[in-house]
């Protein structure tokens, strides 16, 4: 059985806005009905405000994705469409306290169900670009897909690397075997052997990004979260930017707020989204990361 | 705990019976049977009573065909790692789509060191097909796998005639029979079966506790080696408490035998027949004609196993699916996916399995509940609308990245 949190199983046992909307102006359908997880997201948007007046779904699909489709309709209704397109799939996962690493695939599919609902109103086409495949790393929830990528888009040949670039293996290793398959499989597709004991690249930098591009790939981020810590009184800044460690100062209402820990949480998560590295992040005060937090 | 237990395939409550029969091997009896005193020699007198128990159950000709093993996962890898090993000149196996992963996780990993696996299909019943079986059976093989009946739909395969067929080709032929053990009456004596899984818990044993059958003559390499017991054939010191309970949970099965496949094949039939009468779209897989007493696995049309299980779940209910989710993979059941069942239906599949401590009152509130479930999943799903899925359903809802 899985490990769910009292909130997916209330969202899955009294789901949300589910069934037909009717008068919908955007339709998002997405999914895979080989994983069997699918949903269809409908959106009623008021075209002068671009406000989402309603949202509905329905879902083929386990417990997590009628709870995650359940939550993400009660987190975007009365938002515009902007607003509504912030919600990343970590929020989606935190609205309900938490998922299993196996499934934290269904926030991924509200998020790119809200993307084509968007698009769909928008009169646009929406294509999705992301390959899913067999979940490797428990701990961190990171698939073989993810894994064989970036193998291949680095040239890594150790464990040690692939820990590294995408955090797969870092946690209680179990799944070093498998990681050392892939890393075999690819190696032997650019004809090379794999050695255990390789030692990791000195510096695992992401491919093609100089420091400067890396930094402001940084700021872009913490400028797309500070409205949201601003509207509670809070703030951030970034003081420095050593290797894979980002320092920051959480300023204002922030600063030894309760939930501090958590919000870094998620602004690491979304750093590491778009840096597509493993980073972590660290705020001046030392300490907050690792201080004891209640969700909300 | 208070619930109806329709799982019983996954594993089995100990029987008291058998709790009963074990416990002084904990305490009074804890001899270890390899001992010279006598604390060890009633133990070793016990091993032997469970040794020609499970002997009566499966019609072993020799009591010294029965090896204890841990499960049946390590009769299972013992049987094949030892085909293998013993004919070094043959590097071939044969086995099915719809082994357990026991035995397909095991292939998959001897394919990497060399050896060449394949895989017999199965029909849309289930089914294997015998002409292809025969043509592959060539002096390459090693050995051949086939399980005695699937777990996830109960359907038999027909391992005796397999076992001949095998045995004239010079293969050894092994077969995972924990779903069948103590629900179908076994007379290997009569067969050219060399080697047999059996698994404690799935008949009422303690979990922990397995047999590999090695009929006497077959060329062998233990797994385990160290110590002389199961005569130098699986080193470790024996489970005692495990092997005594075992010993019971066989005899048990043997007296039980016709209940199961008369009173428990009753309430399983009676099961399925009132589901399939109430929920529209839903059907049994496997071959109905030809299964185990006590499975029945239905497909629910255009909703996911998973969510049914926890609705289940909260009626007290339990039972098993084949969909994805509930395994944490990307695909729904193998099995399902081999008899070629659409990914519609294949993610909404049920396992019912009863035993024979199931009752007609569980039979009904499980018939009860079960249509309302169904339906209430039904509304949420984009491929259903009112009564019936929508006309041409698979175009009606189309995801991206189908």
């Amino acid at each position: 059985m899985w490990d769910y949190s009292e909130k997916v199983k209330e969202h899955f046992f009294q789901p949300r806005n589910a069934g037909v909307l009717e008068g919908a102006n955007g339709v998002g359908d997405v999914g895979s009905i080989s994983c069997g997880d699918a949903l269809r997201l409908m959106l009623k948007v008021e075209p002068k405000t671009d406000v989402i007046l309603d949202a509905h779904f329905q879902t083929f699909g386990c417990g997590s994705a009628i709870a995650s489709s359940s939550a993400l309709t009660e987190m975007i209704k009365g938002k515009t469409l902007d607003e509504a397109l912030k919600v990343s799939n970590q929020d989606i996962a935190d609205y309900l306290d938490g998922l299993p690493p196996e499934k934290m695939h269904c926030s991924v599919m509200g998020r790119e169900a809200l993307q084509a609902a968007v698009a769909n109103y928008r009169g646009e086409v929406w294509s999705d670009d992301h390959e899913e495949g067999a979940l490797v790393c428990k701990c961190f929830a990171i698939d073989a897909v993810l894994i064989e990528d970036t193998i291949r888009a680095n040239n890594l040949c150790s464990v040690q690397d692939v820990t590294n670039y995408t955090k797969a293996g870092g946690g209680c290793s179990s799944c070093h075997e498998s990681i050392e398959e892939i890393l075999v499989k690819v190696m032997t597709e650019r004809g090379e052997a794999f050695k255990p004991g390789t030692p990791a690249k000195e510096e695992a930098k992401p491919a093609g990004m100089t420091n400067l591009q890396r930094i402001r790939k940084i700021e872009a981020v913490l400028e797309a979260v500070r409205p949201q810590l601003k509207r509670d009184g809070g703030d951030i800044e970034l003081v420095d930017v050593d290797g894979k460690t980002i320092y920051v100062n959480m300023t204002g209402a922030c600063a030894g707020c309760q939930m501090e820990a958590l919000t870094l949480q998620g602004i690491q998560q979304k750093l590491m989204e778009e840096l597509k590295e493993f980073i972590k992040i660290v705020p001046t005060k030392a300490g907050a990361l690792s201080r004891a937090t209640c969700h909300p | 705990m208070e619930g109806i237990y329709f799982d019983n395939n996954a594993t089995t409550r100990v029987d008291p019976a058998v709790v009963e029969a074990m416990l002084p091997y904990f305490t009074e009896q804890f001899g270890n049977p390899s001992s010279m005193h006598s604390f060890g020699n009633k133990v070793g007198l016990a091993i032997k009573k469970a040794r020609m128990q499970v002997q009566e159950l499966l019609g072993a000709e020799h009591d010294s065909e029965i090896i204890f093993t841990s499960c049946g996962t390590e009769s299972d890898s013992t049987a094949i790692i030892s085909a293998l090993k013993a004919q070094p000149e043959r590097k071939e196996i044969i086995t099915t789509t719809v082994e357990h992963p026991a035995i397909l996780t095991l292939c998959t990993h001897l394919e990497k060191e060399g050896y060449k696996v394949h895989l017999l299909k199965v029909d849309g019943k289930g089914r294997l097909d015998l002409e292809e079986y025969r043509k592959l059976l060539t002096d390459q093989v090693a050995v051949v796998s086939v399980m005695w009946a699937n777990n996830e739909t109960g359907t038999f395969f027909p391992v005796v005639e397999m076992a001949e067929l095998a045995n004239a080709a010079g293969a050894m032929f092994h077969t995972d029979a924990v779903q069948a053990v103590g629900k179908v009456p076994l007379n290997l004596k009569d067969t050219k079966i060399d080697m047999l899984s059996v698994s404690g818990h799935k008949l009422h044993a303690p979990k922990g506790i397995g047999v590999l059958y090695l009929k006497r003559g077959t060329r062998f390499r233990p797994l385990l080696r160290g110590g002389h017991q199961e005569r130098g054939r699986r080193a470790g010191t024996e489970n005692t408490t495990s092997i005594v309970g075992l010993g019971k949970a066989a005899e048990m099965a043997q007296e039980a035998m016709a209940f199961e496949n008369s009173e428990v094949k009753r309430l399983r039939d009676k099961l399925e027949a009132g589901i399939l009468a109430k929920v529209p779209r839903s059907f049994v897989t496997g071959d109905p004609t030809n299964r185990l007493p006590n499975t029945s696995n239905i497909a629910f049309e255009f909703i996911e196993g998973e969510a049914i299980l926890l609705l289940l779940n909260k009626f007290g209910i339990a039972a098993s699916s084949g969909s994805a989710c509930t395994s944490g993979s990307l695909e729904p059941s193998h099995v399902m996916r081999a008899m070629g069942i659409p990914y519609t239906a294949a993610h909404g599949t049920v396992r019912f399995s009863l035993s024979r401590y199931s009752t007609e009152a569980e039979v009904d509130r499980v018939i009860a509940v079960v249509p309302e479930i169904i339906a209430q999943l039904r509304k949420l799903s984009p491929y259903w609308e009112g009564d019936g899925p929508k006309a041409e359903p698979e175009k009606a809802f189309a995801p991206t990245y189908a």
